[in-house]
């Protein structure tokens, strides 16, 4: 497998780890214990789509970026790789 | 011996003669000799039996689709079992010896299975053996297993080295045949980076096995030519004896290179085999096709040889047939085996063409309309029994018979990456079908072209076409020979039916009569068929039996091959020494070690040595005199609480934390307040993953405003780095917070004891290091040693007074050796990880056996951490009720009798409970002898363990046959209070 | 018909012309009592303990391919019951005795072989983790031996016990583990079931749940609409996808784990042996194949097939454990789909939908657990309630805050 790293081209599988579901990134912002209906969905379900999936994968072996890559978990097909940084400011992610 | 009769011709080198052995007999043949064809020119057809019924076996092949001949090639540990004659390279002294067979090849008393055979069908051990039940280890498996298995692994070390290595393309051709030269041919004259793989040892393909393909000149001169002119084309990289075997996602391939097995052994330095992985922008698969046969009965006596193959070792290999050959035939290709024998002068005694229209021969009578009905001869063919089209017995004596039952595509390489085959009515095959992937082009036989005009002219035209996706112009070569163009006629036949068992999968001994098995048992979908029969899962991968099978089926169920189905095609395409996947990752090499920057030093100091992940650290430093482990450790223990210890601790992890949010965001990241460290301060930390399970722990140093130094364990050290990073990069892209993981790039020493303040001081360069100005948990950035920048932190992991001092990394080993020098007065003692680890069971300090990701803050302790007024991760999910009810906590351990010990891993019980899982009260986690208390203790989870103080517990561990009564105890076994760190 | 030596015999004697048909193929009915969807291991198991153990009727197996085409036809045939956590351990200990006598009762060898499984350690902290996992296995009432590293040497000298980067110390032995031939168990519970009036319906697929008033009503398939009031989903590997038509959203990923097995060989190695630095665990099968594994692909996938790294990374493994095999070929590689839970641990439940029962989340464990989780499923179909040793395999664990992490990695399932 090759993923099409934003900014270094091209990069093997081995040079990545492998998180999951990029909607990890929409973390809800829970301090009180009222919130944990909305973690407990957040940490432990997942849709899991035979199909196309974006999905969160670390530069761990080169520039340790995050990427948010959207994959088609029945064939593999990349269809296309962000930084996931600038995907989660674009969600409205902050501070 | 003489390296056996030959034909005028052939592609050896006839004035060199290499001498051989099988099965201990002495044999000649010559440079470019396969053992097969060396064989087979010495006069040996017998090379094997088969698996089940043991029958005797001669080769069915010329390549790498060969079902029958396996052999055991070479000696000792370099033993290679289930080596296919058909592509074993002959080489000087070759050793090889027949498999599966016992006494011997000829006389094999396990061929019992043979008379048997009624009684063995499909499946039968799925339905016998079952009574009585202890039997079946005993008695029926290992009967079982000693006759199953082909040949023997040595069972000593593979004594060769193996590699892998990475290549990058534009284009990899798969398949030096017509197809195959064609295309890389025209790519390589375009400038584009080529890649030529061939599994064979010379160039050409069928080129080399065949006559008349081309119209003015020989297949071999042709191919030789051309290899003058890769010669010379650099940006063209040929590979001979390289098989690609699989691709993989996203244009990756996995080719395997025969490096050195064409030599009696590798040469030094070189490895027998390597992995190639490579990286091609896009692939043309010339893989060409492999001719299958028909199942009739008696179709597997030694001597019986697909026409292809008979013709190969008679072309390339000159070798003469033993006798009379006859071919049998649904089509046209099966004559040009026949008329390429006449021409080489060999008898042939008749073609038996099933097509009632059969073509004429030359020199030989054709049977129109007829079939083989029964071969004659044991241990080789000595006659076939032909049934003519008027319904006559004829009696043929021939000592080979050719089949010829038309060409399968060798389409799989196009399959790997899903999709199906597509099935022709017109050439009764699989073709690759509309499933190819974008990156892949297919020619040549293996897309169904069979003629050698179609595949020269084929490859060229898909070479073309990928180079301009690729944006690179390319022309058809000018120089491409003429070559003929017939279209082979054929009539499907899968086999012959009649009495006698007719042999689909040769070497697992699946008959027509054993798919009729499967199918009366509703076995009927591919994959149960296969399954079931083992059809097709032997090491041929049922290259030439696949194909029939699934006709045969489709028969018997009265549907089409295509409605019928076929198994997915999956990697490897031919098999691969596990070896050759591993590379040189093996032995010591396995894995990368990772050394302390005082790893030299303490080597000198003649320390033993353990793996601590990936790291190797000093585990202790034994002194003369010293005989077991427990005492050294017990004296570096002693050592650190009396006066002074020094310990390499880099391997810990460390974490530059820098910017003007640094600590807004390591309080989110630890599930204690960390935003309220003072500049110079560090802290305790405790991270918890997301799940409110503990994750690591630590300590943070603030060296300034917008600057902290985060430790994590050694073991976490990557996964710590990788979570800090995704809350940096996708929770809080916001904060003003950059992250350097530093583990390499500072040395820091433990400075633990009594004696550390005086040794330290030896080193600073002016610093205050009273207990008012640099007071425990202080930290600060400094210079030591007349210049040297360094760190210094006044932790203690050990309870004792304590720093740990880090400089960069290059003089880690210069200040360990000046530590040593200068506090040699001080009676400084170097102390490994054992002393490491009773310092901090001493201590009551959780490690890895603790934060094992199975564990809560509430159980180690340390609940009251968890701020419930900020939103660390963790936090909130760190009080759901299953977490919150927990009450195992983490307890200390001494043993009752003070003899003896506390293992790690034994279960605890309340006294007279009984020893099960419904009474469990937890485990001991870490335990230790302690020297300073003079007897054992331990850290345990145990369930309401804070109410349990000073009870008694019992200690159970059935595993071993032990039990021992404990007493529960505050987990700081020494200084609770905390006086000595402080001091 | 019965099977047994005597059968073959006079079969052979008389040109094997009075086999049957292991299963029949009926055309499915409109209505049955109980349906379960998934005809692998667990769901062919399932509705053979619905029948013979639970007396229940009126019941069919829909398979959307081939029966036995899941899980049960892709894994590396291992037995064993060596867990460590409460929650797990009398499960397993449980099908390893459902194991222990399935041959006889279901009348099909499906060659179940107890060479035991040995669990090696290369440290003393791995030791410790071990001794924790044999004791708790002993407490259990299974069978565990923790060996020293001259018992490994006696038991397996080909192993690398001094030139290997991370030397082998001892190992945890459990002797009843073993293999299975694992078609075998599919086709035996098959057919077995198939004899006390279970349909088996292949080509089968379930497009939908008909749920009315929060209770399921019947399923929608590839073939028309079954009604059923009780249905059994146990289709692990595509358990989302399936759940999903259901309303509901799983503590699941699917992944691929690849598998691998050499060329024949003449017996080589003892038993199951399993590589504790690096990911690897080999047995051999009665053919000879080594048969062998590791970690999965650690994606998600639904593809069932992998990638290089994962094949060298085991091969990797194998040869610093026993550099014996560096000359046996790799044959054959597939790959299966597995649910991979948040915890590590399976999922055998009801659900918000009543009447809709959920059998998921093997992770890597499946195929050992086949006889139980038939057993244990059937029973919580058929009353209602949880079976004893699977009381922990809830769905609201999570939430809860009782998981079942054996590996102790926390709520990402790839590091199961």
């Amino acid at each position: 497998m090759r993923i099409p790293h934003p900014l270094l081209g091209l990069r093997d599988l081995r040079e990545f780890t492998y998180l999951g579901d990029a909607a990890l990134i929409d973390r809800p912002e829970a301090t009180a214990d009222e919130d944990k209906a909305a973690l407990n969905a957040h940490v432990f379900l997942r849709d899991n789509p035979a199909g196309t999936h974006r999905e969160l994968w670390y530069h761990e072996y080169g520039d340790r970026s995050w990427l948010v890559v959207t994959r088609d978990t029945r064939t593999h097909e990349i269809l296309g790789a962000e930084l996931a940084r600038d995907v989660a400011l674009a969600a409205g992610r902050d501070r | 011996m003489s390296g056996g009769a030959r034909l005028a011709g052939g592609l050896i080198e006839r004035e060199r003669r290499l001498r051989f052995t099988f099965d201990g007999q002495v044999f000649e043949g010559h440079p470019g000799d396969t053992l097969a064809s060396a064989l087979l020119a010495n006069g040996k057809v017998l090379m094997g039996r088969s698996f089940k019924y043991h029958r005797p076996r001669g080769p069915f092949s010329a390549g790498s689709e060969e079902p029958n001949a396996l052999v055991t090639l070479r000696t000792g540990a370099r033993a290679e079992p289930n080596t296919r004659a058909t592509t074993a390279e002959l080489y000087e002294g070759l050793e090889a010896r027949s498999q599966n067979r016992w006494p011997s090849l000829a006389l094999d008393l396990m061929a019992v299975n043979d008379l048997l055979a009624p009684f063995l069908g499909a499946g039968f051990y799925y339905k016998t053996f079952m009574w009585p039940r202890a039997f079946w280890e005993k008695l029926y498996e290992p009967l079982i297993r000693r006759a199953a298995g082909l040949g023997r692994l040595s069972s000593q070390p593979d004594p060769d080295a193996y590699e892998s290595a990475w290549l990058h393309c534009d284009l990899l051709v798969v398949g030096a045949g017509p197809a195959g030269l064609a295309a890389a041919l025209t790519a390589a004259r375009s400038g584009a980076r080529v890649v030529l793989a061939d599994e064979d040892f010379r160039l050409g393909g069928r080129l080399l096995a065949e006559r008349g393909n081309l119209a003015d000149r020989t297949g071999p001169d042709w191919v030789g030519s051309l290899e003058d002119e890769f010669e010379r084309l650099p940006n063209l990289r040929v590979l001979r004896r390289t098989t690609v075997f699989g691709a993989f996602d996203h244009g990756v391939w996995g080719a395997l290179e025969r490096v050195a097995d064409h030599l009696a052994e590798p040469l030094p330095d070189m490895p027998r085999q390597r992995l190639l992985r490579i990286v091609a922008r896009r692939t043309l698969i010339c893989t060409g096709a492999t001719e299958r046969p028909m199942a009739f009965a008696g179709n597997d006596r030694p001597g019986v040889m697909l026409a292809s193959a008979l013709r190969a070792y008679a072309n390339r290999w000159a070798v003469p047939p033993p006798g009379p050959v006859a071919i049998f035939t649904n089509n046209d290709d099966g004559h040009r085996t026949a008329a390429d024998l006449s021409a080489l002068g060999c008898q042939v005694a008749g073609v038996i063409d099933m097509r009632p229209q059969a073509p004429q021969g030359a020199g030989y009578e054709v049977f129109a309309g007829a079939h083989v009905r029964a071969t004659r001869g044991r241990l080789a063919l000595r006659a076939i029994e032909v049934e003519t089209a008027g319904g006559r017995i004829v009696s043929l004596p021939c000592r080979m018979l050719g089949i010829s039952g038309g060409w399968n595509p060798n389409i799989q390489l196009s399959l790997h990456r899903g999709g199906r085959p597509a099935w022709s009515d017109e050439l009764a095959a699989f073709l690759p079908g509309t499933a190819t992937p974008a990156d892949m082009r297919v020619a040549g036989a293996a897309s169904g072209d069979f003629s050698t005009r179609a595949a020269l002219t084929g490859g060229a035209a898909i070479a073309r076409a990928a180079l301009s996706e690729l944006g690179i112009a390319a022309e058809t070569p000018d120089d491409l020979p003429e070559a003929e163009d017939a279209h082979v006629r054929i009539t499907p036949c899968w086999h012959v039916p009649g009495k006698g068992r007719a042999f689909v999968d040769l070497q697992h001994d699946v008959t027509v009569k054993d798919i009729g098995l499967a199918h009366a048992e509703n076995m009927r979908s591919v994959e149960h068929l296969k399954r079931y029969t083992t059809l097709g899962m032997a090491t041929d991968q049922g290259r030439t039996s696949g194909v029939i099978g699934l006709a045969v089926m489709a028969e018997l169920a009265g549907r089409s091959i295509p409605e019928t189905g076929t198994t997915t095609f999956r990697p490897p395409y031919g098999p691969v020494a596990i070896g050759a996947f591993a590379g040189d990752a093996r032995g010591p090499g396995f894995r990368p070690v990772r050394l302390a920057p005082s790893q030299a030093w303490a080597v000198e100091q003649g320390a033993v040595f353990v793996e601590a992940g990936q790291w190797m650290r000093a585990q202790y430093f034994p002194r003369p005199g010293e005989t077991h482990w427990r005492e050294s450790v017990d004296r570096e223990v002693l050592a650190v609480r009396s006066s002074v210890g020094l310990c390499d601790v880099t391997t810990l992890g460390k974490i530059d934390v820098q910017g003007a949010d640094a600590a807004a965001f390591l309080d989110r990241i630890y599930c204690n307040a960390m935003a309220s460290l003072k500049v110079g301060r560090s802290r305790y930390g405790l991270m918890l993953r997301e799940d409110g399970h503990a994750m690591d722990d630590g300590t943070a140093a603030r060296l300034a405003e917008d600057h902290f130094v985060v430790t994590t364990t050694t073991a976490n050290a990557g996964p710590v780095f990788r979570h800090l990073e995704f809350a940096r990069q996708c929770l809080w892209p916001g904060l003003d917070v950059q992250l350097v993981s530093t583990t390499d790039a500072w040395a820091q020493i433990a400075v633990a004891g009594p004696g550390s303040r005086a040794l330290i001081a030896r080193v600073i360069d002016g610093f205050d290091l009273s207990d008012e100005a640099f007071p425990f948990m202080a930290c600060a950035s400094l210079r030591i040693c007349g210049g040297l920048r360094a760190r210094l932190f006044r932790i203690s992991f050990s309870g004792e007074l304590a720093y740990e001092i880090a400089v960069p990394a290059r003089f880690g080993d210069a200040l360990m050796r000046r530590l040593m020098s200068v506090g040699a007065d001080l009676g400084v003692t170097p102390y490994g990880t054992e002393a490491l680890g009773v310092l901090r069971i001493e201590k009551g300090h959780a490690a890895g056996n603790e934060l094992n990701g199975q564990t809560t803050a509430q159980m180690l302790g340390l609940g009251r951490m968890v701020s419930t007024r900020k939103a660390a991760i963790g936090a909130v999910m760190s009080r759901r009720p299953g977490l919150l009810a927990e009450t195992r906590v983490q307890v200390g351990l001494v043993p009752v009798d003070p003899a003896d010990t506390l293992p790690g891993g034994a279960h605890l019980f309340a006294e007279g409970a009984p020893r099960d899982m419904r009474n469990d009260l937890g485990w001991i986690s870490s335990s230790a002898h302690s020297p300073h208390l003079g007897h054992a203790i331990a850290l345990a989870f145990l369930e309401g363990g804070a109410e349990r103080m000073g009870q008694t517990v019992i200690v159970a561990n059935p595993l071993e046959g032990a039990e021992m009564r404990a007493r529960v105890v505050s987990p700081h076994f020494i200084d609770p209070e905390g006086v000595r760190l402080r001091g | 018909m019965r099977f047994s030596a005597f059968r073959l015999i006079r079969e052979g004697l008389t040109g094997n012309r009075g086999w049957k048909p292991l299963w029949r193929d009926p055309a499915p009915g409109p209505a049955y009592d109980h349906i379960i969807v998934g005809g692998g291991g667990h769901g062919l198991a399932t509705a053979y303990y619905l029948a013979a153990r639970y007396g229940m009727r009126r019941i069919a197996v829909l398979e959307k391919g081939w029966l036995g085409g899941g899980n049960v036809g892709r894994n590396t045939t291992i037995i064993r019951s060596n867990y460590m956590l409460p929650g797990n351990q009398p499960f397993y200990e449980f099908s390893l005795k459902l194991w222990e006598g399935l041959e006889q009762e279901i009348n099909f060898n499906a060659m179940v072989s107890q060479r035991g499984v040995l669990n090696l350690y290369h440290s003393d902290a791995q030791r410790d983790a071990y001794r924790r996992r044999g004791n708790a296995m002993i407490l259990s009432g299974a069978d565990a031996r923790l060996l020293g590293r001259e018992d490994v040497r006696r038991m397996a000298p080909f192993l690398d016990f001094d030139n290997a980067r991370f030397p082998i110390r001892g190992g945890l032995l459990q002797p009843r583990g073993g293999t299975v031939r694992h078609d075998a168990v599919a086709w035996g519970y098959a057919r077995a079931a198939d004899r006390l009036g279970v349909d088996i319906i292949q080509n089968c697929e379930v497009t939908g749940f008909r749920i009315a008033r929060g209770r399921v009503e019947g399923v929608e398939t590839s073939r028309g609409y079954i009604a059923a009031p009780s249905v059994g989903v146990a289709v692990a590997g595509a358990s989302s996808q399936v759940m999903a038509m259901a309303g509901m959203r799983l503590p699941i990923e699917s992944h691929v784990l690849q598998a691998f097995v050499s060329e024949a060989l003449k017996p080589a190695i003892p038993g199951v042996i399993t590589f504790g630095a690096g990911h690897f665990y080999v047995s051999q099968s009665d053919k000879g194949g080594l048969v062998f594994g590791g970690d999965i692909d650690g994606y998600n996938s639904y593809a069932r097939r992998g990638n290089l790294p994962v094949v060298e990374d085991v091969a990797e493994g194998g040869m610093a454990v026993m550099p014996m095999i560096g000359r046996a070929r790799l044959l054959r590689m597939w790959g299966g789909i597995v649910d991979m839970s948040m915890d590590g641990s399976p999922i055998i439940d009801r659900t918000p939908v009543e009447g809709l029962f959920l059998n998921a989340g093997w992770c890597y464990g499946g195929f050992k657990a086949t006889p139980a989780s038939g057993h244990v499923f059937a029973h919580l179909i058929a009353t209602g309630q949880p079976h004893a040793t699977a009381s922990a395999y809830r769905l609201d664990r999570f939430e809860r805050g009782l998981v079942i992490d054996e590996k102790g990695m926390g709520a990402q399932p790839n590091l199961h």
